[in-house]
């Protein structure tokens, strides 16, 4: 009660200090808020952007041997049939397994437009395993479509968007692909995507792969897509199909270089390593601005205990423990941080809500999606635990100044 | 209760030693009325904030109700004039900021004393004084004489043993110097000790004892009546 009461007196006497204090700290936290929420609005763009194309997934391709094995040298390349495929379904460690046949360029005509585009032929699974999610009205291939190899399609938004027009509805019409007529059974959402591997999924457009095979005869699939288990197993899982197509096709048991595998558990992990370190480097520069607002509040704290040196006398004078003495001037620091980072928050949600305002290229908003600074609850806890230190290290030593004031001196100090 | 042996007092000034005060033995009595007078620079101001625990000697002996107070440390220093002594001052030494009542309360609040007790001392001793109608108002508010009124309800607060006064109406008018003189007889009358610092002869003739300071030693110490 006591301490709000000659809190409250320095405040009035001293408005210009105090407020011109206030702002710094609250410059420093609008500062470390700001820039934390920056980095993880971004980072959480980023996985979105990754999840695009699939969470959990390994894409693998094949390759070729590497060692000699029964007679054959190193260099036979690894041909992956839909049989192989079948098989891989059954290992323990595999969740689902799809394979994909590409087709680069393939000829798509309607009534009256005339497109060069990617089709793959891909199982029903691909789509949960891509997140290729249909708009309203339509839907993915499914296994009866891959049973019977039908001649049905699913495409991506920008395919539609090319061949049908922006915002229509085409399920139920007719795409001919290399002269044969398909229907139309669904367009892909209009999703983020930043990672791929052949394109972007809104330029591609899908067919079941046994319908692939016998329209351009394939044997071959041209990739794997392997879901595991779990991220624990993703190696295994991995491992389990390498072996299984060794032995299926006579290569050598240890031979590692079958396929090249890309592994999103991995791309996601290094991801978020990147950003850790970025977070931290951005928390280093905001509680830099902090520390040196903690500095003022130090130097004015400093300030503050010499000129109540008379009332820091009287106190002690009365029988003030001098534990008392200390923590008056640290609950005053502290206090003073307290308001500065609660207006510093305020700031830099301001300045947040002001971010949508900032004009971006559009292209980039197309490709990347507007960055929204995200402002949680581990940043505020970050920042109020980096404010109290702060507080405590500028409150501190003037505070143990003040306890050590000499009673006798002080009250004769004017 | 009060029992000094050999007090000495010594400051460092540079390659200087300059003795303050003693060697001074000197005992003082529950209930006594004592003067401390002396020229500036007799010591008598070093006496006091010894006697007052706000310092301590550099030698010697001081027993405070037989309890050896020399050696004690700045915590436990506290505690004994939070407790034991009560203070007032020639500039009165109010807090600015806060009212006469929260003024008279600082001490309670540093003895931890409960709330409603601390309330019902403050307007008893508001009461006291003679100001139970300035409780809400702040020192700046106040004449002088009111002012010294307030700093002796607070040296009342913890309703300690020794009064300590230091000049205590040397800021004063001669009417409210009666006043305050008044209420130390008074409370000289209710078994206080009361140990008067001054150089005030007038002053120092309510005493009962006085103790002549010169040169940082006792020169004279006497009854009168």
């Amino acid at each position: 009660m006591h301490f709000l009461l000659s809190y409250l007196y320095e405040f009035r006497h001293q408005k210009l200090r105090m407020f011109l204090t206030i702002m710094a700290v609250s410059w420093g936290m609008a500062n470390i808020a700001l820039m934390l929420s920056v980095g993880e609005g971004l980072y959480q763009m980023m996985s979105r952007g990754m999840t695009g194309m699939g969470e959990g997934i390994v894409v693998m391709w094949p390759n070729q041997t590497s060692m000699t094995h029964n007679g054959f040298g190193p260099g036979k390349p690894v041909r992956v049939t839909e049989q192989d495929i079948h098989e891989g379904e059954k290992l323990p460690l595999v969740k689902a397994i799809s394979a994909e046949y590409s087709g680069w360029s393939v000829q798509m005509k309607t009534a009256d437009k005339n497109i060069s585009k990617q089709v793959r032929g891909v199982y029903p699974c691909y789509g949960v395993m891509r997140n290729l999610i249909p708009e309203r009205g339509g839907r993915f291939l499914n296994t009866l479509d891959e049973e019977r190899r039908r001649r049905v399609i699913f495409i991506g938004n920008e395919i539609r968007n090319t061949l049908f027009g922006e915002e229509s509805n085409p399920v139920g019409k007719t795409i001919w692909v290399n002269g044969s007529p398909f229907t139309v059974i669904g367009v892909m959402e209009k999703k983020f995507q930043t990672s791929m591997y052949s394109g972007s999924d809104a330029q591609a457009s899908f067919i079941p792969a046994s319908t692939f095979r016998t329209l351009f005869n394939r044997t071959y699939v041209n990739i794997v897509l392997l879901a595991p288990e779990s991220k624990e197993n993703s190696k295994d899982a991995q491992e389990a199909f390498r072996s299984l197509i060794a032995a299926r096709h006579r290569f050598h048991p240890d031979d590692k270089e079958l396929f090249h595998n890309w592994d999103t558990f991995e791309t996601q992990e290094m991801q978020d390593k990147i950003f850790r370190g970025l977070q931290l480097f951005l928390g280093i520069i905001g509680g830099l601005t902090l520390l040196i607002a903690g500095l003022g509040v130090a130097n004015i704290m400093y300030v503050t205990v010499k000129e109540r040196t008379r009332e820091i006398g009287i106190k002690m004078a009365v029988g003030a423990h001098p534990l008392l003495i200390i923590m008056q001037f640290l609950l005053e620091a502290l206090f003073t941080v307290s308001i500065g980072g609660a207006l510093g928050v305020a700031m830099s949600m301001g300045l947040m809500a002001l971010f949508d305002l900032v004009p971006l290229p559009e292209t980039f908003i197309n490709v990347m999606g507007r960055p929204e600074p995200v402002f949680s609850g581990l940043i505020a806890l970050v920042c109020v635990t980096i404010l109290n230190f702060v507080g405590l290290m500028a409150g501190i030593f003037p505070a143990r100044r003040a306890s050590l004031v000499d009673p006798v001196d002080a009250l004769r100090y004017e | 209760m009060i029992s000094l042996n050999n007090i000495s007092k010594k400051y460092n000034m540079g390659h200087v030693t300059v003795n303050a005060l003693g060697p001074v033995t000197l005992t003082i009595h529950k209930g006594e009325f004592v003067a401390v007078l002396g020229p500036s620079g007799s010591g008598k101001s070093t006496m006091m904030n010894i006697l007052g625990c706000l310092d301590r000697p550099s030698l010697g002996e001081y027993l405070l109700d037989n309890t050896p107070v020399h050696g004690f440390s700045r915590t436990k220093l506290a505690r004994v004039r939070n407790m034991k002594v009560g203070f007032v001052f020639q500039s009165f030494n109010l807090l600015p900021f806060a009212t006469a009542y929260e003024n008279v309360e600082l001490p309670m609040l540093y003895a931890k004393i409960s709330g409603k007790e601390r309330e019902h001392t403050v307007k008893h001793l508001l009461e006291i004084v003679g100001l139970s109608d300035r409780a809400s108002h702040r020192p700046a508010e106040l004449s002088g004489g009111e002012r010294q009124r307030i700093a002796v309800a607070r040296a009342l607060a913890n309703n300690p043993d020794i009064i300590l006064a230091d000049e205590p109406t040397g800021n004063l008018d001669s009417k409210s110097g009666a006043e305050i003189l008044n209420l130390f007889e008074q409370l000289h009358a209710d078994g206080k000790t009361l140990i008067f610092v001054t150089h005030d002869e007038n002053l120092a003739s309510h005493a009962k004892r006085i103790i002549r300071l010169l040169d940082g030693k006792i020169n004279q110490d006497y009854t009168q009546n």
